[in-house]
């Protein structure tokens, strides 16, 4: 029989909702509807005077090739960047779940890059690969193949995956280790007696228990690449060369903030914000029933 | 004992309080200013130098200068501050920004306005007139103070150039001349024979302005808001289309949208750059090798180059200040004017000697003779009766469509288009935005 808790009437509950109420209303409805009210509007830059132009600004960018193509770069982008962090912090994990000696050590290493800020982590690659100066860049350059990724939009856009996916691995790292130490030995142990291989046992009884772990960090990776990766992209590619790295995220900053065209930008927001409630849907509806818990 | 104490201890208070209240007041006597820009290195610290000199030049104003990133995000945090209304009195407008805010009345105080309230003496045609055009309005008010303003030049690396078996003083008037000169160069190995900064501004404004082929039309946006850009002529497509194919044949390298190149250039790495004239300050403190300055090179099919226009900035005087700051805008700004400072600017600089009080002290100085081509830039800008196309642009969103004019010159370079799709692309996605900046400001 389900527990239920009853309060007598209404005040104290009303109480203890209301600080997340208060939170919800100025941190999300608010701008949620401020963004919703601008998009319908075409102001000046300087805020001196404005125009209702009605759906106008959301015929404008459906209509402008580039903002469509953003959409495709923001999906092989966040796919990219959520599934080669997801692999390789799943390798890894599983790497230092078997260690023995020194498991801190390795793991303490391990976790480092996730506290690099994404900015600093976006200058660092730079660093790496810049055309002047960079080591990577110098290197491959000895090697014969010529890197310019402030030209090339294939490159520009491997850098920004691999920047964005560093610090990442580190996270996932963190909670697959977290999930493999939670299955029991003794399951695995069992199999092994039955004469399961490695894989055999990890494809039939790891993955499976872990994909609870696997759906929470799709869904978070997805969130990060989507919005997280700002710091990244501005300060490695700012969005170029030809907007080949323009994720939807910072197409709403550039134009809103470098070219001051605020009511694209609204709407630009709204699109995002209706984007990700599909999204969101989309995952717990199907994906999660394909979950163990 | 300790009362005694205690007594002679409230006493200090009080006067410490007294003492406190006076120096405030002081204080409060000097009128404090703010002024955004987008100085960093060596002009930074020439900028600072001025501030200094000013704010030691008298006693009641105190002006407090900020850096706020490149041109365009000192732009950009000006115009998210005076929505905020935390604007600084003063603020460095780029030359793509001006229209944006030429239109946007009320959000600055215009210069000839500033100055009579003030009571400042100003003389407006103290200005030269191919700069001072640029901020004025057709009926001849200035609204704008001419700060800092180039115009394209070529750098030349004489040791490269002598490392490519060329003669340093060639002939390099014409891009046909520079094509053969690259030619040699990676011929002979050298890894950046050439290098540009600022592509929009260099190949195809100037370069429209120099070949006296409009850029858009209602001259360049001067006569209207109804302006169309046209810089997809075919002698744009021609120009355009060259670099591609010298991009493509590794003799130009691609650094960057801004002045990314000049790095290049000033670590001896690129042999011919075209840059702004304002290059100087920088490449005289960092360049290990001899360096030329040439005239912008143009096509030899028009007799003789138009004139080049300006680039730069212009202060602005944002709205919505006191009486009192706005005095102390004023009087900096009348400062900054001055002859002396005028000429130590244009010399330490390179940026055009923007009063013609400067430009006349600079010569009878004997700097000109002293450092070769630095006159170069005055002569290219001034060379012939201003025309249409050689005015100057002012079109709205500027900065916008300079950044899809150098993604499609991206375009070009890595090989992906043909100069034609991607000039004619450009011109169209502009013009979208000239008319949407046309319905924001009608």
């Amino acid at each position: 029989m389900e527990k239920r808790v009853f309060f007598k009437g209404w005040w104290l509950p009303a109480l203890l909702v209301a600080p997340q109420l208060l939170i919800s209303f100025v941190f999300f409805f608010y701008p949620s509807g401020q963004a919703i009210w601008n998009s319908l509007f075409l102001p000046d830059p300087f805020g001196l005077k404005t125009e209702f132009v009605g759906l106008d600004n959301f015929r404008f960018l459906l209509s402008d090739p580039y903002y469509l193509a953003s959409f495709k770069t923001t999906i092989i982008f966040s796919t990219a960047v959520s599934v080669s962090s997801m692999a390789l912090g799943l390798y890894l994990a599983a790497l230092a779940d078997r260690l023995i000696k020194g498991a801190g050590v390795y793991q303490t290493l391990l976790i480092w890059p996730y506290a690099i800020a994404p900015a600093i982590a976006g200058v660092l690659w730079l660093f790496m690969f810049n055309g002047n100066i960079g080591l990577a860049s110098y290197y491959l350059k000895a090697l014969g193949y010529e890197w310019n990724h402030t030209l090339k939009g294939d490159q520009a856009m491997f850098l920004v995956i691999l920047a964005s996916s560093w610090g990442r691995i580190s996270y996932n790292f963190l909670f697959f280790l977290a999930g493999l130490q939670a299955i029991p030995k003794s399951i695995i142990e069992a199999a092994a007696i039955d004469g399961a291989s490695f894989w055999k046992r990890f494809g039939t009884i790891v993955i499976p228990l872990l994909s609870p772990i696997t759906f929470f960090l799709l869904v978070v990776n997805i969130v990060y690449a989507f919005f997280d990766t700002f710091g990244v992209i501005h300060t490695i590619t700012s969005g170029g060369p030809e907007q080949s790295t323009t994720i939807l995220v910072y197409k709403v900053f550039s134009d809103g903030f470098v070219s001051q065209d605020l009511g694209s930008s609204a709407a630009q927001s709204v699109i995002l914000l209706v984007l990700v409630g599909i999204l969101t849907v989309i995952q717990f509806k199907y994906i999660e029933r394909k979950v163990h818990y | 004992m300790g009362e005694i104490k205690m007594k002679h201890l409230k006493a200090i208070i009080a006067s410490i309080a007294l003492f406190a209240m006076f120096a405030g007041t002081s204080l409060q006597a000097k009128v404090e200013i703010q002024w955004w820009h987008a100085f960093g290195g060596r002009l930074g610290e020439l900028l600072d130098e001025q501030v200094n000199k000013f704010n030691a030049s008298q006693n009641k104003y105190t002006v407090v200068h900020t850096r706020k990133g490149n041109y365009s995000e000192t732009l950009n945090a000006g115009i998210a501050a005076f929505r905020a209304g935390q604007h600084p009195n003063i603020l460095m407008v780029f030359e793509v920004g001006t229209a944006s805010l030429m239109a946007a009345k009320g959000a600055y105080v215009p210069m000839y306005q500033l100055m009579k309230d003030a009571g400042q003496k100003f003389n407006p045609k103290g200005f030269v007139s191919a700069v001072s055009g640029y901020y004025t309005t057709t009926d001849g008010k200035m609204l704008s103070m001419p700060y800092n303003s180039s115009t394209p030049v070529l750098w030349v690396n004489k040791d490269l150039m002598k490392k490519a078996g060329l003669d340093p003083e060639m002939d390099l008037s014409t891009w046909k001349r520079v094509g053969n000169a690259l030619d040699a160069a990676k011929a002979k190995g050298i890894d950046m024979p050439f290098c540009t900064c600022w592509h929009s501004w260099v190949h195809l404004e100037n370069f429209s302005a120099y070949h006296n082929i409009p850029f858009a039309t209602k001259s360049n946006g001067f006569a209207g808001l109804d302006t169309e850009l046209a810089f997809n002529s075919p002698v744009h497509i021609k120009h355009i289309q060259t670099l591609g194919k010298w991009a493509q044949e590794g003799k130009f390298k691609y650094m960057g949208r801004r002045n990314e190149a000049g790095k290049n250039f000033r670590a001896g790495e690129c042999m011919l750059m075209t840059e702004s004239s304002a290059g100087y300050a920088g490449i005289k403190k960092q360049a290990k090798f001899e360096f030329g300055i040439r005239h912008l090179p143009y096509y030899g099919a028009t007799e003789a180059p138009q004139n080049t226009i300006i680039g730069g900035s212009s202060l602005w005087a944002l709205s919505g200040k006191s009486k009192e700051e706005n005095k102390a805008t004023a009087a900096f700004l009348a400062f900054l004017s001055r002859t002396d400072i005028q000429a130590k600017w244009h010399q330490d600089t390179g940026y055009l000697g923007v009063t013609t009080a400067a430009a006349k002290k600079t010569k009878s100085s004997g700097f000109y003779k002293a450092n070769p081509g630095t006159d170069l830039a005055g002569i290219q800008m001034m060379r012939n009766k201003v025309t249409q196309n050689s005015k100057g642009l002012r079109l709205g969103s500027f900065d916008q469509i300079r950044g899809i004019i150098d993604e499609e010159m991206e375009g070009v370079y890595s090989g992906k288009k043909t100069a034609q799709v991607a000039l004619d692309s450009a011109v169209r996605r502009g013009n979208v935005l000239l008319r949407r900046f046309e319905r924001a400001n009608k």
